[in-house]
């Protein structure tokens, strides 16, 4: 049953794997750099929720799954559609309004979609599209297909019903489907201890008999391992998983939150820096000599370029058209 | 041409579609084992096994999600509520996954579904059993909301529903699951977002849909013969998108109207009806356009209050002397 995943191990052998993961979570942290800078520019609107911090969730979690498998994520997308490999300009299109963006400009920050990378929304109900993840898992078993549906949340939405409806159908009709808990410690102000009786997000699978998994979240690797265990259960047993990755944000709830201040000192920020998710992964690739200090600066150099076009398409892109306002209500 | 129930009519288009379909599943609350709650998937569960006809948890928000979850992904699920009443639990996700997805997501993801269930007052079922909700999916842009009166207009309605490629609200009623009407063997559709002229007349329309129907039927032979009065009947069958053309076409021939409905008065589909037809027949009318509906009050469960608390025939025939002038 739980697992508790112990330190990851390098492994020489996949050095092109750890620098592909290296550097997903680098365009990950650059990107949400750039999306800040844009908002605070006013090219972004609405709401945005920046993932810096929690990189090594979403980059470890997607390196395990192919590429046929359903992904749905919360709000705190960006990060998600990356690591799913959509593109930057897609994505950074999408957050400017823009036309070229992947929900042609319709669904902004929060509703990010791809069919062709299957990645099935950016949902921000919080805690609604659990069933949703239930729903494509039931599709998978319903065909005989070897797929797995798998689902990014808060732990906030662990107390909310959609979360336990879910589980228990997916548990008691044994669907190939994966709830990953991206554990930031905080509902926007509300710390866990604050807001849920049992702290442990995992051990909420006990209720409905489902393996569950623990996994530090600031560690890519161990995501990787911990989901590929799930991802094992999933394709061969039909049996669904709750695999909880603690991790933390190092930013606002939203952009118009500050990072600190009633609900959470600086010093906690400060000492959360030290496992950041990014650093230290990258230190331990140069360390174990996978990596050089200058191979990470033209990777750094690279994703610098990869950004600065996908701001310019953003920027040059075309808004939707006027009648773009009635289309896709409803199919004709 | 075989005389079937209400019931059995919905019971033949599922078990056509399942047949027709393989993407087509039915999910719901006793839908299985127990043959459905009013019996509508009677025999479903025999035909074609527990994969494809799914007993589920009483738990309306999750499995709502389940089936929008597995339509995203291209199955075409009916979700069958125990009645309207129950899935409030589901609004969220009607509203907020089904309605929006293609909107959202730039026209890429599809919601091709069916909820399905009986709504509306039944016999002395009390305040929270007894709630007619049509007007509150008919809001929503990215819903379909089609509400049949006859057994004819049921399985052809269905039929097309479970076709469509959107979210479809299918509305049915405890009190109308007996009713009989000719309902031919095997497929024909009826196509969604098109009223029906089920009576002629020439002096008054009478707007309706679903249970109405029925109460609009009797008023109108109530005055014929008390007042030779000659009613016409538009039943909408589908509340939204909305059949305008039919509706002016009748109320520019007779102009008069009566716009009768199950649900609550304030923002009901008859303000939406009466709101069309200022705008497009203002100077056809002959006088202001009434609404029946039920009184503006959580239905009691006492039998009597009950009773006056919805819509009756000696309501419609009252409305109609008042705008003909015969009071």
């Amino acid at each position: 049953m739980a697992q508790t995943a112990t330190a990851s191990v390098l492994d020489t052998e996949r050095a092109d794997f750890h620098r592909r993961l290296l550097r997903q979570m680098c365009l990950i942290r650059r990107f949400e750099e750039r999306a800040g800078e844009a908002y605070a520019l006013g090219k972004i609107g609405g709401f945005c929720h920046l993932y810096i911090g929690q990189e090594a969730v979403a980059v470890g979690v997607l390196a395990a799954l192919r590429d046929d498998d359903y992904v749905m994520g919360s709000y705190r997308d960006h990060g998600h559609a990356l690591a799913r490999g959509m593109s930057a300009r897609e994505v950074m299109a999408e957050l400017y309004g823009k036309v070229t963006g992947c929900s042609r400009g319709k669904g902004g920050s929060m509703h990010l979609f791809s069919v062709e990378r299957q990645y099935l929304g950016g949902h921000a109900i919080v805690g609604a599209h659990i069933p949703l993840v239930a729903g494509a898992a039931f599709a998978i078993k319903y065909r005989g297909e070897d797929r797995v549906a798998l689902g990014f949340f808060g732990e906030a939405a662990v107390n909310n019903g959609a979360f336990h409806e879910a589980l228990n159908m997916a548990a008691v009709w044994k669907l190939p489907a994966i709830f990953v808990t991206e554990n930031n410690r905080y509902g926007m102000g509300t710390a866990t201890e604050r807001a849920s009786a049992v702290y442990d997000v995992a051990t909420r699978a006990c209720s409905y008999d489902m393996d569950r998994d623990t996994v530090d979240g600031m560690d890519v690797l161990a995501v990787y391992e911990a989901t590929a265990r799930a991802v094992e259960r999933a394709r061969e047993q039909r049996l669904p998983t709750l695999l909880e990755a603690r991790t933390y944000r190092f930013m606002g709830h939203s952009m118009s939150d500050p990072i600190h201040g009633h609900y959470r000192m600086r010093e906690e920020i400060e000492e959360q820096k030290k496992r950041d998710p990014l650093h230290s992964f990258s230190d331990r690739l140069v360390e174990a000599g996978i990596m050089s200090p200058e191979d990470y600066e033209e990777m750094e150099r690279q994703i610098r370029e990869e950004l600065d076009d996908a701001a310019a398409f953003a920027d040059e892109s075309a808004e939707p058209d006027p009648y773009e306002l009635y289309t896709d209500v409803y199919v004709d | 041409m075989p005389t079937i129930t209400y019931r059995d009519a919905l019971n033949q288009a599922l078990k056509e579609e399942m047949e027709r379909d393989p993407n087509v599943f039915l999910m719901g609350e006793e839908v299985g084992v127990y043959q459905g709650a009013y019996k509508v998937s009677r025999g479903l569960l025999d035909a074609f096994g527990e994969q494809r006809v799914i007993d589920t948890p009483i738990t309306e928000l999750g499995f709502a999600g389940v089936g929008i979850g597995a339509a995203m992904v291209g199955l075409r699920p009916v979700i069958e509520f125990m009645t309207w009443n129950f899935a409030l639990l589901a609004v969220d996700q009607i509203v907020n996954s089904a309605a929006k997805m293609l909107y959202m997501s730039g026209g890429q993801i599809r919601i091709p579904i069916v909820f399905r269930g009986p709504g509306g007052a039944a016999l002395q079922l009390a305040a929270q059993h007894s709630q007619a909700f049509d007007s509150w999916y008919a809001h929503i842009p990215g819903l379909k909301v089609v509400a049949p009166a006859t057994p004819y207009d049921a399985k052809g309605l269905l039929k097309s529903a479970i076709r469509d490629d959107n979210p479809v609200v299918f509305l049915e009623g405890e009190m109308m699951y007996n009713a009989k009407g000719d309902v031919p063997e095997g497929d024909y559709t009826v196509p969604l977002g098109k009223a029906e002229v089920k009576l002629e007349g020439s002096d008054v329309t009478l707007v309706c849909h679903a249970k109405t129907v029925a109460v609009a039927q009797r008023a109108a032979r109530q005055l014929a013969e008390e007042c030779g009065i000659a009613a016409e009947i538009v039943d909408l069958r589908t509340i939204r998108p909305l059949d305008t053309e039919t509706i002016i076409r009748s109320v520019v021939k007779t102009n008069r109207c009566v716009v009768v409905e199950e649900g609550w008065p304030f923002c009901g589909i008859g303000a939406q009806v009466v709101d069309y037809i200022q705008l497009h027949a203002f100077d056809h009318m002959d006088a202001p356009v009434l609404r029946v509906t039920q009184a503006d009050v959580p239905i009691p469960y006492n039998k009597r209050l009950e009773k006056a608390a919805k819509p009756s025939p000696d309501r419609v025939v009252d409305a109609v002397k008042q705008i003909t002038y015969l009071d």
